[in-house]
């Protein structure tokens, strides 16, 4: 007799087979943060190839003078798309991708604020990669010059006039972004909603993770600045389609405004770009030295203050474009004082380890490499910000140089430590070590072997955006000596790729918490389920496994 | 570097001198801006040693900072985690004081930098000072000299100005699309922007050719907008300025070379002060009065010898892949004698 | 490991936070702003530097009456929550349907206005740099009063045909919301086009 209190003997269900059609809806109809979170960054990782490909084939024109692989137009392509690919489809997707897949389980949440919005932001950025991409067929619209845009990844007017792009090149260049652009929008208001108001019992702002932190404030920054670019674009198309004359200057109209518009989303656009490595860090490097990040208030007021400044930072990539000193030196002033709060960052980072048990996997390797890395690249960021100094590095291989140091040497490494550390979550396993740091030391010396020489190349003269170079300039060896750390590059993503393949099937089981860590994320299974918790969770203080984990010196003693 | 003088100078026309001398100036082609030739390089490299100075210090203090915490506190990858080190929340002092060092840091680097630029910035030209106005286009440099009523392409000559006294004020133009001024040895950059003039100065302080790029990415040939910059002694700068404002001559002996040329296209784009129909003032291509008096065709893409200029007149495509200039598809014989024509243009 | 984390402690007092909603609308009208605001730099910016006419003064009146019936549009879509809180469902159809017909009244005279400004004035986009600001800046203005409208009409329609309107109240908030935010930009359109330009 079936009682409440006795178990129903449930009939044999036939286990749903899995084809590959059903596979593909669950694909296409998703809206599991976690499922669109991977989505994002597989995706990312895709178009990361493709671009180090372009990036492969600029190179090999560049390491000889007088190069001949490809002819001008054709590396002028390159250099846009290439550039182009990086920020928007491999920066702003792995921005989207991280903050979906970790933040809900950092917080206690079982999904994003707006699920379907989610899956909006995902399918309509993809739109976009697509729409950039098949410039390539279809650019040859109206007469035109054909194929992919090369117009430089940001499109100065008027070279983007119809008078100076035939073609529909720069059409798919407005459309493609302007369309990716909308998901990173639709992304950035989901997480900002999911942290306000989705955090679970007990976790105040102050006791979210640095992770969400960061992440939160990279999505005001994204909100705020990346309109001024969809507005620029607008007015772009209305002056290539309608005859407007927002940048038409034989009617008065000015092509500082396109650069003015465009840097105001510009600047703040890398800011948005490098925000997930110091979230990363912020969280690796005090599970790998087993202390708390050292300073969090002062860490949360750093990112704040970062974010704030960058808005106001824009014309320090208008030095040469003739402003008035008063501008120049406003913009040099304020160029410097946004490295302050970033110096801080590298302070407390460094102060958390220290005193602490650094285990060096290859997680905590990256982020080793990154704070000497992004040391670098915020000096020569100092360089940079100074007008004068500006002036004749400007526009010059030595920009090139430091912007690759901040976004390959810093935001790449930290993208790796952060997909290292959190491969065991994702997929249940654990990666192979060895190879990890296999890939480390030769990524490393690849990068050092590329993007040093660049900064002597701007000493000596060499300006960006050039396909060749004659061979008495004093250019040669730097050159050559760039195009060479692709033989380290090269194996070194192979490893990686190989690496994160063979260890989802092959891997060791990895458990819960194989770091032993302290944030809710690991508080679930690997991978986690569907619902993320079994249970809510409630919390006390910013580290709840900690204060689990150490129930005589819990943190919420202290905080 | 001496010249070559003596008994040339008897010989040899005065226009093919004025290139004879330019050719005999040091070229400095290795563009190291940490070499600076003229003033505002020399106040923008100044500030550079500043900011390695300082930089190089921070560096090396953080750097080392880093490197030793790692190396102090590293612990092999599979020691076994018994106790957990002492756990520090963080600290306010350390936190103010590495805030407030960083911040007087910045200060100063503030103030010098205000300085520098209000100097490069805001120096207006004296009355006597030679003006220059340059014009950029896709992918060649127009160069006037309004005071003297002169018109050439690509080199700009200008008097050297040992005591730093005499420099040149260059007024800045587009025709078409941004392009940038660089010659990093005599002076940062400015950019070329239509519907807007821009301002710079320089002053060489030795003769020399000194060669510069354009900085703007402006096209399919940016890379091959090259500038040269000749800095002369006074005496032969006003030499060339005065070579330059003759009109054109026509000796060639048959006036057939000239005739060819008037016959072909080429007026539509270039223009030759002096005689016929070439002067009717085209600037869609730079102006070819003076050709022989430049040291290297196509802004500076490959050098004025008569091989070169026979291939260039052939087919711009082959040295300049996307250049605005078309080949003619004139035959041999067209060819030999607009050359011919263009060779006796000095 | 179990996910529930409460030791010694008393149980968290109660756990509020802000509306998911309530939140969303927010922050779409912030980035909305940032979007407007560059266009309304690009007007300020280019008064006065249009090289041949027309010229705003010439040709630009002041739409007195669309303004008037736009900004009492956002009393009346007041009045229509307050009915529909109070649920007096048939009053609540009469309010919205009165911002129904001052939006279009809105729309419809802008149409009129552009009419007079192409056939008449002869001020296209491609004019001048006052035809290029203008027609953009306010054309944005109407793209957001047409999407504004389209919700609202949904909403007419929806309840006239008997829908439960009275169980969306929260929704119909945020969309009032971002109806206040279309006049309130309207606002800032007014005094930079007719007031400043002009």
């Amino acid at each position: 007799m079936a009682s409440i209190d006795q178990q129903l003997e449930r009939p044999p269900v036939a286990e749903a087979k899995f084809s590959f059609s059903s596979h593909l809806y669950e694909l296409i109809s998703t809206v599991d943060h976690k499922r669109l979170g991977l989505m994002y960054i597989v995706t990312a990782l895709l178009f990361l190839v493709v671009a180090g490909l372009m990036a492969t084939i600029i190179r090999l024109q560049l390491a000889f003078p007088n190069g001949r692989v490809v002819d001008p137009d054709t590396f002028n392509r390159l250099f846009t798309m290439h550039g182009t690919t990086m920020v928007f489809l491999v920066g702003m997707p792995f921005v989207a991708g991280l903050s979906n897949y970790l933040v809900p389980l950092m917080i206690g949440a079982r999904d994003m604020a707006f699920p379907r919005l989610n899956a909006f932001g995902f399918w309509i950025f993809l739109f976009g990669g697509f729409l950039l991409y098949f410039s390539y067929i279809g650019g040859s619209g109206l007469s035109g010059a054909g194929s992919a845009p090369d117009v430089g990844w940001f499109a100065y007017a008027p070279l983007t006039s119809r008078a100076f792009s035939r073609g529909a090149s720069t059409d798919y260049w407005i459309l493609g972004i302007f369309v990716a652009g909308i998901g990173s929008i639709a992304s950035a208001l989901n997480v900002i909603v999911t942290t306000i108001s989705m955090r679970c019992p007990g976790m105040t702002l102050n006791r979210m993770p640095m992770f969400v932190w960061v992440m939160l404030i990279d999505s005001w920054l994204i909100i705020i600045a990346l309109p001024p670019l969809s507005a620029a674009q607008i007015m772009l198309l209305i002056d290539r389609f309608l005859g407007g004359n927002f940048f038409n200057t034989q009617s008065g109209g000015s092509a500082v405004l396109w650069q003015h518009f465009f840097w105001i989303f510009g600047h703040p656009e890398v800011y948005i770009l490098i925000f997930p490595a110091f979230a990363i860090l912020s969280e690796v490097i005090p599970i790998f030295s087993r202390k708390p990040i050292f300073g969090r208030p002062a860490m949360v007021g750093a990112v704040a203050s970062i974010g704030f400044i960058s808005l106001g930072v824009w014309a320090h990539h208008m030095f040469a474009v003739g402003m008035t000193s008063w501008s120049n030196t406003f913009f040099t002033a304020s160029t410097m004082l946004v490295g302050i709060p970033t110096g801080i960052k590298i302070f407390n980072w460094t102060a958390t380890m220290y005193g602490g048990k650094i285990r060096l996997a290859t997680p905590m390797l990256f982020c080793c490499a990154f704070l000497f890395q992004f040391l670098i690249a915020g000096l020569t960021g100092i360089m940079l910000a100074t007008g004068p100094f500006d002036w004749q590095l400007h526009d010059s291989y030595f920009v090139v140089g430091h912007f690759h140091f901040t976004l390959v040497a810093g935001l790449v490494f930290g993208l790796f430590a952060g997909m290292y550390y959190w491969f065991p979550k994702v997929s249940g396993r654990l990666y192979n070590e060895k190879w990890g740091k296999w890939h480390f030391w030769l990524f490393l010396i690849g990068v050092e072997l590329t993007f040093v020489p660049m900064h002597f190349l701007g000493f000596l003269g060499m300006p960006r955006r050039i396909y060749t170079y004659a061979p008495d300039r004093g250019w040669n060896f730097w050159n050559l000596l760039a195009t060479s750390g692709l033989l380290f590059q090269l194996p070194a993503t192979v490893i990686f790729v190989w690496n994160m393949l063979w260890s989802k099937f092959k891997g060791e089981r990895a458990g819960d918490d194989p770091w032993d860590a302290w944030t809710l994320e690991w508080a679930t299974t690997s991978p986690p389920p569907e619902y993320n918790f079994e249970s809510i969770p409630e919390v006390r203080s910013s580290r709840p496994l900690w204060d689990l984990k150490n129930p005589n010196d819990p943190d919420w003693k202290f905080e | 570097m001496t010249r070559g003088r003596g008994i040339l100078p008897l010989l040899i026309p005065a226009a093919t001198l004025q290139a004879a001398a330019a050719a005999a100036l040091p070229e400095h082609r290795i563009t190291n801006i940490f070499q600076p030739l003229a003033t505002p390089a020399e106040s923008e490299y100044n500030i550079a040693m500043l900011i390695f100075a300082i930089t190089g210090v921070i560096f090396v203090g953080v750097a080392g900072l880093i490197a030793y915490t790692i190396w102090r506190f590293r612990q092999p990858s599979d020691a076994a985690q018994h106790q957990e080190p002492p756990q520090v929340y963080g600290s306010n002092q350390i936190e103010v004081a590495w805030t407030v060092l960083p911040i007087l840091i910045v200060f100063v680097l503030i103030g010098v930098s205000a300085r520098v630029i209000a100097a490069v910035e805001n120096a207006s030209p004296p009355q006597a000072a030679l003006k220059v106005t340059v014009i950029g286009h896709q992918w060649w440099w127009e160069v006037l000299y309004p005071d003297y009523n002169i018109v050439t392409a690509n080199e700009i000559h200008m008097p050297a100005s040992r005591d730093g006294k005499n420099a040149t004020y260059l007024q800045l133009q587009s025709a078409d699309v941004i392009h940038s001024f660089w010659v990093p040895q005599l002076s940062g950059k400015t950019d070329l922007i239509p519907n807007r003039t821009n301002f710079m100065w320089m002053d060489p302080r030795e003769p020399g050719v000194y060669v510069g790029n354009c900085a703007e990415y402006c096209g399919t040939q940016h890379a091959n907008m090259l500038l040269r910059v000749v800095a002369e002694d006074p005496a032969d700068f006003k030499r060339w300025t005065v070579e330059q404002q003759k009109r054109s001559v026509d000796d060639t002996g048959a006036s057939g070379d000239r005739a060819v040329f008037e016959s072909l296209a080429c007026v539509n784009c270039h223009n030759i002060t002096g005689l016929g129909k070439a002067s009717a003032g085209s600037k869609f291509g730079p102006d070819l009065t003076h050709l022989m008096s430049r040291q290297s065709l196509g802004s500076g893409v490959i050098t004025n010898t008569p091989e070169n200029l026979r291939a260039w007149v052939n087919d711009p495509q082959t040295s300049k892949p996307g250049c605005l200039m078309p080949s003619m598809r004139l035959t041999p014989d067209e060819l030999t004698k607009v050359v011919d024509y263009l060779e006796s243009l000095r | 490991m179990d996910a529930v984390l409460t030791e010694t402690a008393a149980p968290p007092a109660e756990w509020k936070l802000p509306d998911r909603g309530t939140m969303g609308i927010i922050f779409l009208i912030v980035t909305e702003t940032a979007l407007f605001t560059i266009f309304v730099v690009a007007y300020l910016v280019y008064i006065g530097k249009s090289l041949s006419g027309p010229y705003p003064k010439d040709v630009l009146d002041l739409p007195i009456v669309a303004s008037i019936c736009l900004l009492s549009s956002s009393v009346t879509i007041v009045f229509a929550e307050h009915a529909l809180k109070r649920h007096r469902i048939g009053i609540f159809k009469l309010w919205w349907l009165a911002t129904i017909l001052l939006g279009l009244e809105f729309l419809v005279s802008t149409a009129l206005e552009w009419r007079k400004l192409i056939y008449q004035d002869h001020l296209t986009i491609s004019t001048n740099l006052f035809g290029t600001t203008y027609y953009s800046l306010v054309g944005l203005h109407a793209s957001h009063v047409i999407v504004g409208m389209a919700f609202l009409l949904l909403v007419m329609i929806v309840s006239l045909l008997g829908f439960p309107i009275h169980t969306q109240e929260r929704r119909v908030k945020f969309l009032s919301w971002y109806w206040h935010f279309v006049d309130a930009v309207w606002v800032i359109v007014f005094s930079v086009v007719y007031v400043i330009g002009r």
